[in-house]
């Protein structure tokens, strides 16, 4: 595989597993409003999985989005970590959903200054909407915060529980790095200070305590993935596989 | 063949409706970004409201129907991504269609589709589609939905 294919699909597999984590909240929330705004969330995630996919599929030339989605195995995935962790509780979402936005905020604004013409449309593209995403789970994190003892005693362990998975936010590999020079990637490291600042803010103002750095979870940017990813891809990819000439 | 067709074309996309909200056209939405002939086939550019919105595929279709249907056979449609699409793209006339059909207008500030209202309150930042937030009315009561600006 290309190194610019694969640069591409970890940032389409985030999408894509973020987005799939979170349909499973469809028809299972705890507000018809929270229903509908998770599951639109989730179609924002698809759809940026979507375009990203399909400019693998025109540079890759001979598989379809929808064949690098539905046909990959576990170990062929690039998502960050963080992203396939279980759903939890609605607190676990949220806060899951808040780490990541102001990730992806920061990541696709640098993203945006890209080299590569697609990838900064796109980026410019999803810029506008986890911006708005972020806006949602930032005020999520600050009412169960600062909201009654048992909401803030829940969403702190949260908190503290899915911790371990930020550090691959700033990870930078020799992929990273040649992307990097050649002016088409993103510097992950240098997005650590900015996003420091917003997650600081918001944890401040939800009256939360930040946890240490302490032993962080990494290895999805060699396909290395938690338990959590295989039942995941069973679900997802279940029908094209048993069904691979099924139309939808 | 010949390039003869782009204001033909311009004025059929103009009556394929917006799949969600068929009061406005998928022209007056701002998606279509501009209809170009190169060797032979016109180029329809397309670029989608929200990345994720199912109604971008079923407007792909129903052009798609519209324009053979009227005997232009020799198109494909593009996505563009860029520039990102923008609410600021809809005409006056535009917004005062959907504060008439019941939807408030992508302005900074909602208001109440019913009573003109201003003296609202929001009940959710996500509506039924991907571009609509969740409004109530605290002089009508009504609940509305409203036309995110992005």
């Amino acid at each position: 595989m290309q190194d610019l294919e694969k640069y591409i699909l970890r940032i389409a597999d985030t999408s894509l597993i973020l987005g799939q984590r979170l349909s499973e909240w469809c028809s299972n929330g705890p507000t018809l409003e929270e229903d509908i705004a998770l599951s639109n969330i989730s179609l924002d995630l698809f759809g940026q999985a979507n375009g990203l996919l399909e400019y693998v599929s025109k540079l890759n030339g001979v598989k379809s989005a929808d064949e690098i989605a539905f046909k990959r195995n576990e170990r062929q995935f690039y998502n960050l970590q963080i992203c396939e962790q279980d759903n939890g509780h609605f607190g676990e979402t949220i806060i899951r959903q808040f780490l990541c936005d102001s990730y992806f905020k920061l990541f696709y604004l640098s993203l945006a200054d890209s080299k590569d013409e697609t990838l900064s449309a796109i980026a410019h593209k999803s810029l506008k909407e986890v911006e708005y995403h972020l806006r949602h789970s930032s005020n999520w994190v600050i009412r169960l915060g600062d909201g009654t003892k048992e909401s803030n005693d829940k969403i702190q362990q949260s908190l503290n529980q899915i911790w371990k998975y930020t550090g691959e936010f700033f990870e930078m590999d020799e992929l990273d790095n040649k992307m990097l020079e050649k002016n088409i990637g993103v510097d992950n490291i240098n997005l650590k200070v900015k996003w420091d600042i917003i997650i600081n803010k918001t944890l401040n103002q939800a009256k939360l305590s930040r946890p240490e750095d302490g032993y962080m979870m990494s290895g999805s940017k060699k396909g290395l993935h938690t338990e959590f990813l295989g039942k995941l891809l069973a679900q997802m990819q279940y029908l094209p596989r048993a069904y691979p000439n099924a139309k939808w | 063949m010949q390039s003869g067709k782009i204001e033909e074309i311009w004025t059929l996309l103009g009556s394929v409706p917006d799949p969600e909200i068929p009061v406005i056209s998928v022209v007056e939405l701002g998606v279509i970004r501009d209809v170009k002939f190169v060797d032979n086939e016109y180029i329809i550019l397309v670029t989608p409201t929200y990345s994720g919105c199912p109604a971008v595929k079923t407007f792909q279709d129903d052009i798609k129907i519209q324009l053979k249907k009227n005997n232009i056979p020799n198109f494909k449609i593009e996505i563009v991504y860029k520039p990102a699409w923008t609410t600021e793209w809809m005409s006056k006339a535009t917004k005062d269609k959907l504060m008439k059909y019941g939807i408030s207008p992508p302005e900074k500030y909602a208001q109440c589709p019913q009573c003109s209202s201003r003296n609202i309150e929001l009940i959710s930042e996500f509506g039924a589609t991907a571009c609509k937030s969740l409004y109530k009315c605290s002089d009508c009561l009504e609940p509305f939905e409203h036309f995110k600006c992005i």
